[in-house]
């Protein structure tokens, strides 16, 4: 059996988008596996990579031709007779003798038996790869070549497509397949010729290491060679290190330094600065204060002459003097006088400014039940959008609000506050420190969801541009994980729409990020939703006694229960049970079992209850056991009905149990 | 070392030993080397076009009356378009690098994405931010779109930052150091520039009357694009003055906008204004280049 052989596809483009990179890939490799599927061509990819220049597919165990096949093609019946064989053979190129019959459910058939020559892999694959490059999504393309000439991420300057040794042509915006790659633009050559075998180590003399783990790990080692053991530690962050994964090709890490002076600015602020304008990481001492270095990755081996830390070290140094600018003169106006200001700002055409907004936030703190210094906040939280710094730096909104605030003498609790109101800004971010941040964030996030959705911006599809998600998203969280038990009903403001979208996100939230199964979500939301930390009481609740023997086969009970009641429709009235009517000691059993597990209900914690609730089994059991509930006596049978709607009500106001899936 | 008009001399030269013709800046105010006409009319059309000038770039709202070291109200690009991008234009750009005296292997290059987009020109393209050593030299576009007409070809537009590009060559941090010409710095040139139009800028600027500026020149540029569909002599109807209208109403634009006269919820509004000039002027450029071709004469009457 041969091996088959091995693939190599490297589109060479210009300059990707880092974060562009990694989603191609993945679609690529489907993509190819798809097409080796349609084709039925065994294979399979053994690996995708890229650098901001190639991306790379390395497929193996091809075989060089399709297998062979048979065709059976059917046509008419045997009862149309000779005319319809004559026509059906005719159309298939052979003659009536050459034709078979098959035998089918509806009868016999007439058909014809074809042999199908497998195709040369390299035939298909010319015939399919320009169409599979081409068909990679991105976010937004470009044309080059002319208006309605291809489209892609950047101009497509070469194409690698080799199978073993052999080149597989074809051509896709101007450009002949070949076995010609580039190396480095600095360190390699302009035309290295590439092979299947050697093409890691042919592109690594050519300055372009393929691998982006490789270049993940050569970036993490540099940085601990330059830290050393100094004391310097890299304040770490994955996604920088991803993005500069993939902005290079020879990554290698350097020291730069800059004056402590600098560290008088806001951690934040210099932090922003190394980090969203220089792509450099921050570095602390042992104590996690920032330390007065910073970690840059080059596109380049080395820096022999020591120009680039220099010259990275100047540009970072007109960037911190620029921000000490705008620093001194924001604070010539207070933010209590920038509040005025914001009646320019517009939050958005049909809503109105930041002014209206602030005012309403302000209210909406106070009925959340905030402080003084809740409301003061609320009305000071957007004052900082007009300031040079935000306008600058425009990701630090708020945080720079809570610097300035301290600065010019608010009290702390407002700063803070301030500092922490869009938190939190992703599910993974925390919520905000105090009570008061708290309040302000969740009140600027309810009224951004409660105006937008009353002028009709209900998020749709990928299209959400206010992120309302994100922002019901994270109410959600600051109400559970914050504890405020604020009524669930109150939060929408009396819209039904925005009710409905909360309690998606509600959903969403405790099975996607909680991890709740949506069983048990749906049980308990559909017992009520009084309070988002309730909710998270009683799923816990549930998540607990779950395991235990009784609770599944109960829930099963309840689900039946649910269906004779149901069933019994009117009949199954709302009256009190008469123990005087029980006669049969099951239904008797179970009525005193119910009456202890109700009684903790009045007091116990939501898992008592529930145990309660579950220790009933044996007793329903042997009730569904042994006694008929349609008794043919009318004040029998409605006695029963009493006991089991007794029992589904005072037991579902955790759970609605029949919600919950078992088996 | 280098001056700076050595630095300019040196990139023009090797844009006109690759064909490009080259250009004065043009004589008006201009946001950016981008709105002259040599690229926003030029790249319109079929027509090939190799292009490099100096353009002294106005941005009112960046004035910083002279004292901040790295702030301009007016700055120099250095614009090359490429109509049609040739195949090796990044190898071109990296060449004019090395012919300013930057050796590459001595330092670290990037291109890190940064599309262009100008709402008032309704031109777009895609492109990168040029980084040298952390700096961003150049904006490099390949346009798709200008005044709201996809582009026949797709040129390549290269801005270089001149003063940015200057300072680092020099190794100065501030560029009011840099040598213009040996015996003049940055400050001895253009100072007084700077502080002068700051002032004018931030706190003399009649808005009113700007405002009056603006209209005239709107309703002027406007009236010369009602009139090239009845125009009899489209050959010779005076496009170009009519986009140099709007230029000044995008000046203006940027005037009043620095003079803080445009709240948020205006601007949007006067954006739209301006484009919508662009726009139109840019029609008319490409209906003038290009004219329909004259219907067929009817079969002349026996």
């Amino acid at each position: 059996m041969a091996k088959g052989l091995k693939f190599l596809l490297e589109i060479g483009t210009e300059e990707i988008p880092d974060w562009m990179i990694p989603p191609a890939l993945e679609h690529l490799t489907k993509a190819f596996a798809g097409m080796l599927e349609k084709h039925k061509l065994p294979g399979r990819v053994s690996w995708v990579d890229a650098t901001p220049r190639r991306l790379v597919l390395a497929a193996e165990k091809i075989e060089a031709r399709q297998k062979d096949s048979v065709d059976v093609v059917t046509g008419p019946p045997k009862s149309a007779g000779e005319g319809a064989a004559q026509g059906f053979a005719r159309k298939n190129g052979v003659t009536v003798d050459q034709l078979e019959t098959v035998a089918t459910a509806k009868g016999e058939y007439f058909a014809v038996r074809k042999q199908i020559v497998g195709r040369d892999t390299s035939e298909i694959l010319a015939a399919e790869l320009a169409g599979l490059i081409l068909g990679i999504p991105w976010p937004k393309t470009m044309f080059w070549t002319k208006k309605g000439g291809p489209r892609f991420i950047r101009p497509i300057r070469w194409i690698v497509a080799l199978l073993g040794s052999g080149v597989i042509r074809f051509e896709v915006a101007g450009i002949e397949s070949g076995e010609t790659s580039q190396g480095h633009r600095i360190f390699g050559k302009k035309k290295v010729k590439v092979s299947v075998a050697g093409y890691e180590k042919q592109m690594a003399r050519n300055g372009v290491v393929v691998r982006s783990a490789q270049r993940r790990q050569t970036i993490e080692n540099g940085v601990e060679a330059l830290l050393g053991t100094g004391g310097l530690r890299l304040k770490p962050d994955a996604a920088l290190l991803e993005t500069l994964v993939f902005l290079t090709e020879l990554p290698t890490p350097i020291l730069g330094s800059f004056d402590r002076s600098y560290l008088g600015l806001p951690a934040e602020v210099l932090v922003t600065v190394m980090r969203h304008h220089q792509k450099y990481f921050s570095v602390t001492d042992a104590d996690g204060n920032l330390a007065p270095h910073f970690i840059a990755v080059m596109n380049a081996p080395s820096d022999p002459e020591g120009l680039v830390v220099s010259g990275n070290e100047r540009v970072l140094r007109a960037r911190f003097n620029d921000a000490r600018f705008f620093w001194e003169v924001d604070q010539n106006r207070k933010l209590a006088d920038r509040v005025e200001d914001l009646k320019n700002v517009t939050f958005q055409r049909d809503i109105g400014s930041y002014h209206a907004k602030a005012e309403r936030v302000v209210a909406l703190a106070g009925e959340l039940g905030g402080n003084e210094h809740a409301r003061r906040a609320a009305l000071l939280a957007k004052t900082d959008l007009t300031t040079d710094m935000v306008k600058e730096f425009t990701d630090l909104q708020g945080i720079v609000g809570g610097l300035y605030a301290r600065a010019q003498g608010e009290p702390e609790a407002v700063a803070r506050a301030i500092y922490d109101h869009y938190k939190p800004v992703s599910m993974e971010d925390s919520i905000p420190a105090s009570e008061e941040g708290r309040i302000v964030a969740l009140a600027d996030k309810l009224d951004t969801l409660r105006s937008c959705l009353a002028v009709g911006m209900m998020p749709t599809g990928s299209k959400d541009p206010f992120a309302l998600r994100r922002a019901a998203q994270g109410v959600i969280k600051i109400l559970v994980e914050g504890g405020m038990a604020t009524p669930f009903a109150s939060l929408a403001g009396g819209n039904r729409e925005l009710e409905e979208f909360l309690l998606d996100r509600v959903r969403h939230y405790f099975r996607e990020i909680r991890g709740f199964r949506y069983d048990e979500v749906n049980a308990v939301l559909a017992a009520g939703v009084a309070s988002l930390p309730d909710v998270l009481a009683r799923l816990e609740a549930i998540r607990a006694v779950r395991p235990t023997p009784d609770f599944e086969p109960l829930a099963a009970s309840f689900k039946r229960i649910g269906n004779i009641l149901d069933q019994a429709g009117t009949e199954a009235s709302r009256g009190t049970v008469d123990a005087s009517l029980l006669t049969e000691p099951a239904e008797q059993g179970l009525h005193t079992a119910m009456q202890q597990a109700l009684a903790v209900q009045e007091s116990g914690s939501y898992e008592q209850r529930l145990a309660a609730i579950a220790s009933l089994r044996p007793a329903v059991d042997l009730f569904f056991d042994k006694v008929l509930v349609n008794a043919p006596e009318a004040p029998v049978r409605a006695n029963r009905l009493a006991l089991l709607d007794t029992l589904r009500r005072g037991f579902s106001r955790i759970a609605d149990f029949s919600e919950i899936v078992t088996g | 070392m280098d001056s700076f008009q050595t630095l300019i001399f040196k990139l023009k030269k090797y844009w006109s030993d690759r064909g490009c013709i080259l250009q004065e800046p043009f004589d008006m105010e201009v946001g950016a080397g981008t709105m002259c006409p040599e690229t926003f009319l030029r790249v319109l059309g079929p027509d090939p076009y190799r292009v490099a000038y100096v353009q002294p770039s106005r941005r009112p709202a960046d004035g910083r009356y002279g004292e901040n070291p790295n702030r301009l109200y007016k700055h120099q690009q250095l614009q090359v378009i490429l109509k049609p991008t040739p195949d090796d234009v990044i190898d071109l750009y990296l060449g004019s690098l090395e012919a300013i005296g930057i050796d590459l292997k001595k330092h670290d290059i990037k291109f890190e994405e940064d599309n262009w987009e100008s709402p008032t020109l309704g031109a777009w393209g895609i492109g990168w931010q040029v980084m040298l050593d952390g700096l961003e030299i150049t904006q490099f576009t390949y346009f798709q779109q200008c005044g709201g007409i996809d582009l026949d070809l797709a040129p390549a537009e290269l801005t270089y930052g001149l003063e940015r590009i200057a300072a680092f060559l020099q190794g100065k941090e501030s560029i009011y150091e840099i040598e213009w010409a040996p015996g003049f710095t940055y400050a001895d040139v253009r100072f007084a520039d700077e502080q002068q139009l700051s002032v004018y800028n931030f706190e003399m600027a009649d808005v009113t009357a700007l405002w009056q500026l603006f209209d005239l020149h709107e309703k002027e540029c406007q009236r010369l694009i009602d009139g090239f569909a009845d125009s009899s002599e489209k050959s010779r109807y005076p496009v170009l003055a009519t986009y140099e209208h709007v230029l000044k109403c995008s000046n203006l634009f940027n005037l009043l906008d620095a003079r803080g006269a445009i709240s948020v919820t205006e601007r949007v509004g006067v954006i739209a204004r301006v484009r919508k000039l662009a726009v139109g002027t840019a029609q008319l450029w490409v209906a003038q280049q290009h004219p329909p071709e004259p219907q067929p004469a009817a079969e002349v009457a026996a």
